[in-house]
């Protein structure tokens, strides 16, 4: 018999695609049905946000975060205001940063349901999407009562929260708590045990701790990889540092690791939440800081008081200075370390503001990750990987 | 806060022999400012010491600053997760000097460093694949520096004759507006005229 030479495949995948997440377009060299190579082509979604902002004042920037991962819309907000308090040297009142975390958390569980969810349709599996998307509704109907907004709320400001909780909204929250754990569990019952989800995921696309830190993995990722590094326990902001919650592991680095760690990660927001429920109960007083400069007056204070409304359009048209200065600042949002890298020169507007996405490192790895696998198990890595295009073409 | 940073600082200055040129923390983050030459060499250092371990690299980006000579800076942002600390590390580039890709010390600088190339033009030197990457394709221009528009130079549409999208120059209806909201008592020098009485004090050379 001779030889015969094989020659590989190159395919499209994407950019329109139910698998990819969002708009990717993947150049996939294969061999048969093994993939040998695959390139990454992104930029379909990009926006430029970091120019955007650099023309715009402290505060208009603040929506441009929630386009970014439209799937975790507070956290990126809540990156970017504290990296503007740090710059202007405050700090949110007591209350502000306890609303803060418990949307922090709402937003948490909103993207790991998503991600979960959609997981496992790209492994084939339709209940579960139609199952959690009733639950985020119900959630995004938290961000509508405080900020207007289902989902671009622009809630999170530079020194506290836009306003305060409704009447009754905590009460609405046990109750909603109460519901989603069942709800949690019958997931679970769904996935867990699944013989055609656990045949798709389980050993496929497994990463090495030392992998893991070499591709800057972060956020689920890295834990399912058995590294135990949280940045609410290891660099605590807001008042995460009073939270009792625990970190999962992964032991084994594949997919459906990274899919258990972000079921518990769940279990642990809801208990986030409850504590910051009962700490809210307790703690009054103003939701963001009360300097005049920096966060405007109340509308009421307004119609009587000449110097609430200079103060009022003074920073609705300029805006307030940062002095200058540079920071890295970064949270532990639901996929990973978002960081913002501001630098101020002491105007109104920031010089430069670099958006560190998690996704962007971790697509990156993709290659990686599926090198000699099938091309099914692309799909399957792809939804592990929790990519969302807003943030990584910015 | 501050002492374990500017210690640590200290001891990478010590040990690298001239390789940081710059070592300061401001608001509790540690700064090094290194020569492009010797930037591999402090990168590898950061990531192996037993005192450092900066074992991730978060984040690469470009700043500019036009009305300097070497107008780029590349940030690198290092994370320890060891020791629970973050580096910062900036060099200094112009538009022609590469810097040498950060590719074999961390696989993650990849996309990082194209990306800096796509946005501000800065060349790194032995990258393994130095494309665009988050702009079009075929585009020209990088676009965040800061004498780019923010408008773009092209704007594309879908032509439906030649049945395929076109790029042509940017048309504006309306002239891109760009407010100085700054306020006339602390920013602008206004005077106004004829108000010989404020001359003196104001002194004006």
């Amino acid at each position: 018999m001779s030889d015969v030479e094989i020659k590989t495949l190159t395919m499209n995948f994407g950019p329109q695609h139910p698998a990819a997440h969002g708009v990717l377009r993947l150049v996939v060299e294969m061999d048969g049905e093994i993939v040998e190579r695959c390139d990454p082509h992104i930029g379909l979604l990009h926006r430029g946000t970091e120019k955007l902002i650099e023309y715009k004042s402290y505060l208009q920037a603040v929506p441009y975060f929630d386009r970014l991962d439209y799937v975790s819309p507070m956290n990126q907000e809540h990156a970017y205001a504290l990296a503007v308090e740090k710059l202007l040297g405050i700090t949110a009142p007591e209350r502000g940063q306890y609303i803060r975390v418990l949307f922090a958390e709402i937003t948490r569980i909103l993207n790991h349901l998503l991600n979960v969810t959609t997981f496992a349709m790209d492994t084939g599996a339709l209940t579960p999407p139609l199952w959690g998307f009733e639950q985020r509704e119900l959630l995004m109907e938290y961000y509508e009562q405080v900020s207007g907004s289902r989902m671009h709320a622009a809630y999170f400001r530079p020194g506290g929260v836009h306003q305060d909780l409704p009447d009754g909204m905590l009460d609405s929250m046990d109750g909603w708590i109460k519901q989603f754990i069942p709800f949690l569990k019958d997931i679970e019952k769904l996935l867990n045990d699944n013989r055609i989800f656990r045949q798709r995921t389980v050993d496929i696309g497994v990463v090495s701790a030392e992998q893991a830190l070499d591709w800057g993995f972060s956020g689920p990722l890295i834990r399912a990889s058995g590294i135990p590094w949280d940045l609410r326990k290891s660099q605590p902001y807001d008042v995460y540092d009073r939270m009792d919650f625990d970190i999962p592991l992964g032991k084994t680095g594949d997919c459906f690791a990274r899919y258990l760690v972000r079921i518990e990660e769940m279990y642990q927001s809801v208990r986030i939440m409850e504590q910051c429920i009962t700490a809210l109960r307790k703690v009054g007083g103003p939701v963001r800081v009360d300097d005049r400069k920096l966060s405007p007056p109340r509308r009421g204070e307004m119609k009587g008081s000449m110097e609430a409304l200079i103060h009022h359009f003074k920073l609705y048209t300029e805006g307030y200075k940062v002095p200058a200065g540079e920071t890295y600042t970064a949270v532990e949002a639901p996929k990973g370390e978002f960081g913002v890298y501001l630098v101020s020169d002491g105007t109104n507007k920031p010089y430069r503001c670099k958006i560190r996405a998690p996704g962007f490192p971790h697509l990156q790895a993709l290659e990686m990750m599926t090198k000699g696998h099938q091309l099914a198990d692309m799909s399957a890595n792809i939804g592990s990987l929790d990519i969302v295009f807003g943030e990584i073409d910015r | 806060m501050d002492q374990p940073l500017k210690e640590l600082g200290d001891h990478i200055v010590q040990a690298t022999a001239g390789a940081v040129t710059n070592c300061s923390v401001r608001l509790g983050e540690l700064m090094l400012e290194c020569p492009p030459g010797k930037l591999l060499a402090l990168l590898a250092f950061l990531r192996d010491d037993p005192k450092c371990l900066f074992k991730q690299l978060i984040d690469i980006c470009g700043v500019d600053w036009p009305e300097r000579e070497k107008r780029f800076d590349v940030v690198y942002n290092l994370l320890s997760l060891k020791n629970n600390q973050r580096i910062r590390i900036k060099v200094m580039t112009d538009e022609s000097t590469p810097v040498p890709s950060a590719a074999p010390v961390y696989s993650a600088a990849g996309w990082f460093e194209r990306e800096t190339y796509d946005l501000y033009g800065v060349w790194f030197s032995d990258h393994p694949d130095l494309r665009r990457i988050l702009t079009d394709y075929g585009f020209e221009g990088h676009p965040l520096r800061k004498d780019f528009p923010l408008t773009g130079f092209v704007e594309l549409r879908w032509d439906d004759v030649q049945k395929r999208v076109v790029y042509e120059p940017v048309k504006l209806t309306q002239e891109f507006r760009r407010f100085d909201f700054l306020s006339p008592w602390e920013g602008a020098q206004q005077v106004l005229p004829g108000d010989e009485k404020a001359q003196p004090a104001a002194k004006t050379s």
